[in-house]
């Protein structure tokens, strides 16, 4: 019988203020040690905490774009534990009454074994709630000892706790992503993993279908959506061995080892921490008002999710597509730009007043979306990989890019014209326009032109024509290929096409 | 000159018949010649001091003098004060320079004050005596074998000896109204949330506050002017406007209805104390006040609801002291947790000790429902009882402390009758009360009583009324002990 896998997920997520959630000193990533480290920093003693009101906008943005409820009154509560990096001995966080409540994430996965289809999925997420994070140890710092950066500590985390909805790596890695994708897009952290902004920690455990649950471990401190997967595969199969070696699995905190792809036991259950969360009586409860929700519910962008749909139904885009495109906002923005752009700049020729239903139309617009899907997911996402870019460095804006799919449309340029424009807008600049015109890449639309050119053809190569004929039809590849350097890669390949077909025909 | 009040300076100052430095010198004499008995400051610093005294006399040769300008007033060493020592009594911070000013400080700064040094105090202000500063017991000037109470023993020690003219206090049970009660002075806590907690070393946050003790109600009056107002810097400070709290002084107490809660006259009040406090309300019903019987039923559960809350927020507040950072570290360790371990328990004295352990219990897994849950329960209903009073009458007056001063090491093996010092003073407290002690009187054994006067949120003016109505009646409160 086979194993059913239990995932539930805790996201740390940064949020994006300049200063600390509850102190004035600033949250820059990347200064020297202790720089960024003012009193509060450092708990100095009488010094107090006083909540940053841009780290609660956060969390409010967070839990209305997830349908939670926002609770009208919640608690900050002290975590009380002992670490050098724990400047008061404490920490500030939230316990028995989070600012965000129950809400939802629909994710879109991607089964990792070969043909099982994409599907969608609602995860449930438990909470969110503000606290600071902690220092750093630098191990070794100096002679032998141990160094304290305080940089970090007091830096506003929101920390979004799943329900355990998740049954494989690849459904845990979609959320993750999913998550990922929305606090960049609602513009609450930038997300950025190598410095420690979106850090996942994974409850795993595995139960045999129709069994209670079976005994979790934790991975902490996951920062790669590769190490998580990996994580997950080798802790679940570890489990699996495990038990079906007849031992037993222990609640324990495990780290994962990227270098040998293997889970470590960190800390038992044992010696798990009594941290005598109470109500830090520095700070009054959290009230937030009706007004002060929907005035940020008022400042939230079109979600992912319902972009996503928006793209599929609308613009009839593939599944596939519309989550690619939806992966980041810079990404639907750009896309979102270039449909708008490239409709104005290249009216379809084909339209005419006589035709216009709302079917013709949207079929229109499903075409032009798909070739800016095509070429954003395609030429400009492979560009941007080579280049280690993300979207929001693309050195081609949008308008460029629609100035190019514009010519695509009304048939001025040819795939590897387009290519060509495309490569030299990303290299050097400029407008499609421009480099057609210096370059020559005008596609030869002239059915005079092409079908003298497919006549040309057919004459200087009688024996091919006639083994064509008989009924060798790979031969018109060939004839394609003679006639497109004949015109030095100019004419219309789709007209070409038409024109050399009917005529080899005879 | 010593025995001069607070306007009677200021005038002398502005007059110049006397610089502010001549003034500090005076006192710093004084303490030069009497702390070595009564150990009152832990911190004296001549060159800092007279610095700001010069500050002041420029001041006021310009004619832009305040109220407080060039008054020496000690400072409690709870209070951070930038370029100071600032021990809070502990050994865990005996070297401790602070490297920025307390809110209290500040506004003591602003105000052109010199601050004349920190006083001593029970160490992070858990206790009764004083008897829990690593810097040695503080004696009364009225008798140098008995305490002077506490926390604030110091600070009341300092003005009942004329070594300072006014002086800051904190109160979190009763450390500023118990050790006014026991060396013959005037003390004040106030509302709680009126004066900042920022740069105030933290001993339990809900209920800490800070006040003025002084010689009478009218210094109480011009310090508090001082010391209150907002500070976006402590979240629980309250948003009101900056108030004038002598504006009342003056007014007669015709008709003033004054509660008096049967539970305050029951068992464990002395004899002597009850006396003196049953005089005192004959004065006021002279001067025009009604009594009127009140009851405050929860207040048996005060001292055992405080010793789990206080403690409870202490265990966390303290936990900052960790040898990491700054503060005591063990000399010798082997590893971080043993670093912790010593340090802490070096660091820290038996009483911290004993209140950090009750508190990391009561707020323990499994414990923390029965204990703290339970008191913050019993907190609300203490503090309901007093609103339930207040429909009844204007203020409320009984007994600051239960006795007189009591002997040092009298009380030393039993924390719990240490406890029960502040029987009458941890409700109003745990209710974030005004309230008040001025000398009413004086005991079998000769040793001051101090009459305790509660007053309703944000009503110190009126207290400040009543007392100072009391003060022009009767001189207790100008009696000296030298």
């Amino acid at each position: 019988m086979s194993w059913e896998i239990v995932i539930g997920l805790e996201v740390h997520t940064q949020l994006s203020t300049h200063t600390k959630i509850f102190s004035g000193a600033s949250t820059t990533y990347g200064a020297e040690p202790n720089t960024q480290a003012d009193a509060v920093s450092i708990a100095l003693p009488g010094v107090l905490p006083v909540l940053n009101k841009g780290a609660v906008e956060r969390a409010i943005k967070f839990g209305l774009a997830v349908g939670a409820h926002i609770a009208p009154r919640s608690v900050f509560a002290r975590k009380n534990y002992f670490y050098p990096d724990l400047p008061k001995g404490y920490q500030i966080s939230q316990f028995d009454l989070p600012v965000v409540g129950m809400g939802a994430l629909t994710i879109q996965v991607e089964p990792l074994s070969g043909n099982a289809k994409p599907y969608e999925k609602v995860v449930r997420i438990t909470r969110a709630h503000l606290e600071e994070d902690a220092g750093k140890s630098v191990h070794g710092a100096s002679q032998g000892m141990t160094g304290v950066d305080l940089n970090r500590a007091g830096t506003p985390l929101l920390e979004i706790v799943s329900e355990p909805d998740m049954c494989s790596a690849a459904e845990a890695v979609a959320y993750a992503k999913a998550l990922h994708t929305l606090v960049r897009w609602i513009g609450i952290s930038d997300g950025n993993m190598q410095e420690g902004s979106f850090r996942c920690d994974v409850n795993v455990s595995v139960r045999k279908p129709g069994e209670p649950l079976g005994t979790r471990r934790e991975i902490k401190n996951l920062n790669s959506f590769k190490y998580m997967q990996q994580a997950i595969d080798y802790e679940v199969q570890w489990q699996i061995d495990t038990i079906e070696n007849g031992g037993k699995i222990h609640q324990a905190t495990i780290l994962f080892n990227p270098d040998t792809g293997e889970t470590r036991a960190m800390r038992s259950k044992e010696d798990a921490h009594d941290y005598r969360y109470f109500p830090d009586p520095d700070l009054l409860p959290l009230d937030i008002s009706e007004e002060w929700k929907e005035s940020l519910r008022a400042t939230l962008p079109e979600l992912p999710e319902a972009r996503r749909v928006r793209y599929v139904n609308e613009l009839g885009l593939s599944a596939y597509d519309a989550s690619n495109l939806t992966s980041s906002r810079e990404m639907a923005d750009y896309f979102d730009t270039c449909v708008n752009t490239v409709g104005v700049h290249a009216p379809s020729p084909q339209s005419s007043p006589a035709s216009g239903r709302g079917g013709e139309r949207e079929n229109q617009s499903s075409i032009l979306a798909k070739l800016c899907a095509n070429w954003l997911t395609g030429e400009l996402s492979a560009q941007l990989n080579r280049d280690g870019l993300d979207m929001a460095q693309c050195p081609v804006t949008a308008q460029q890019m629609s100035g190019m799919l514009a010519r695509i449309v009304d048939n001025t340029l040819s795939n590897s014209g387009a290519k060509e424009v495309f490569r030299t807008l990303w290299a050097e600049g400029g407008e499609a326009d421009a480099i057609i015109e210096s370059k020559g890449l005008k596609q030869v639309s002239d059915s005079g032109a092409i079908e003298a050119l497919a006549d040309e053809i057919i004459a200087a190569n009688a024996d091919k024509v006639a083994e064509y004929r008989s009924g060798k039809d790979k031969l018109f590849g060939f004839f394609v290929g003679l006639a497109m350097k004949a015109s030095k890669g100019k004419a219309n390949p789709a007209q070409l096409n038409d024109v050399l077909k009917q005529k080899l025909a005879g | 000159m010593f025995n001069s009040s607070l306007t009677q300076l200021g005038a002398a100052l502005r007059a110049k018949q006397i610089s502010s430095v001549e003034l500090t010198q005076l006192y710093l004499d004084r303490i030069a010649t009497h702390n070595p008995v009564y150990n009152a400051y832990i911190t004296v610093d001549a060159k800092t001091s007279l610095a700001q005294a010069a500050a002041a006399d420029a001041q006021l040769a310009g004619g832009q003098a305040q109220a407080l300008t060039g008054i020496p007033i000690a400072q409690k060493d709870i209070f951070c004060a930038r370029g100071w020592r600032t021990t809070c009594g502990s050994k865990m911070l005996a070297d401790f320079i602070a490297p920025y000013d307390a809110h209290v400080i500040e506004q003591f700064n602003r105000a052109g004050a010199v601050n004349l040094g920190k006083t001593n105090m029970d160490e992070f202000a858990m206790g009764s005596s004083n008897e829990t500063s690593y810097f040695g017991p503080v004696r009364n000037p009225w008798n140098q074998n008995a305490v002077p109470g506490g926390s604030s023993g110091g600070a009341a020690s300092a003005v009942a000896a004329r070594l300072c003219a006014a002086a800051t206090g904190t109160d979190t049970g009763g450390s500023i109204r118990q050790p006014a009660a026991l060396c013959g002075i005037s003390g004040i806590k106030p509302t709680y949330g009126t004066v900042s907690r920022y740069g105030m070393i933290a001993f339990a946050s809900s209920l800490d506050q800070a006040g003025p003790m002084a010689r009478s109600a009218e210094d109480c009056a011009l310090m508090l002017n001082v010391m209150t107002g907002f500070d976006e810097r402590d979240s629980t400070s309250l948003q009101r406007d900056k108030e004038d709290y002598t504006r009342d002084l003056n007014k007669p107490l015709d008709g003033l209805r004054i509660g008096l809660p049967k539970e305050f006259f029951a068992e464990g009040l002395s004899a002597d104390v009850g006396s003196r406090v049953a005089e005192a309300l004959a004065e006021y019903r002279k001067l025009g006040a009604v009594i009127v019987d009140i009851s405050l039923p929860n207040t048996r559960l005060a001292v055992p609801v405080y010793y789990v809350l206080a403690p409870a927020e202490a265990s966390s507040n303290l936990s900052r002291y960790d040898g990491v950072r700054y503060g005591y570290r063990a000399p010798d360790y082997t590893d971080l947790a043993d670093m912790y371990e010593k340090s802490r328990a070096q660091g820290f004295g038996e009483e911290v000790k004993r209140r950090i352990m009750i508190g990391t219990y009561v707020l323990s897994h499994g414990y923390y429902d029965a204990y703290y849950l339970q008191a913050q329960k019993i907190r609300r209903l203490i503090a309901q009882d007093f609103t339930d009073a207040f429909e009844q009458c204007d203020v409320i007056m009984g007994p600051t402390s239960p006795s007189t001063a009591f002997n040092l090491g009298e009380k030393g093996d039993d924390p719990v009758q240490m406890y029960l010092s502040d029987i009458y003073t941890i409700a109003v407290n745990l209710a974030g009360l005004p309230g008040m002690s001025i000398p009413c009187g004086f005991g079998d054994n000769t040793m001051p009583v101090g009459l305790q006067i509660i007053g309703n949120y944000f009503d110190e003016a009126r207290m400040l009324n009543v007392a100072h109505q009391y003060q022009l009646a009767t001189d207790w409160h100008s009696r000296a002990p030298l």
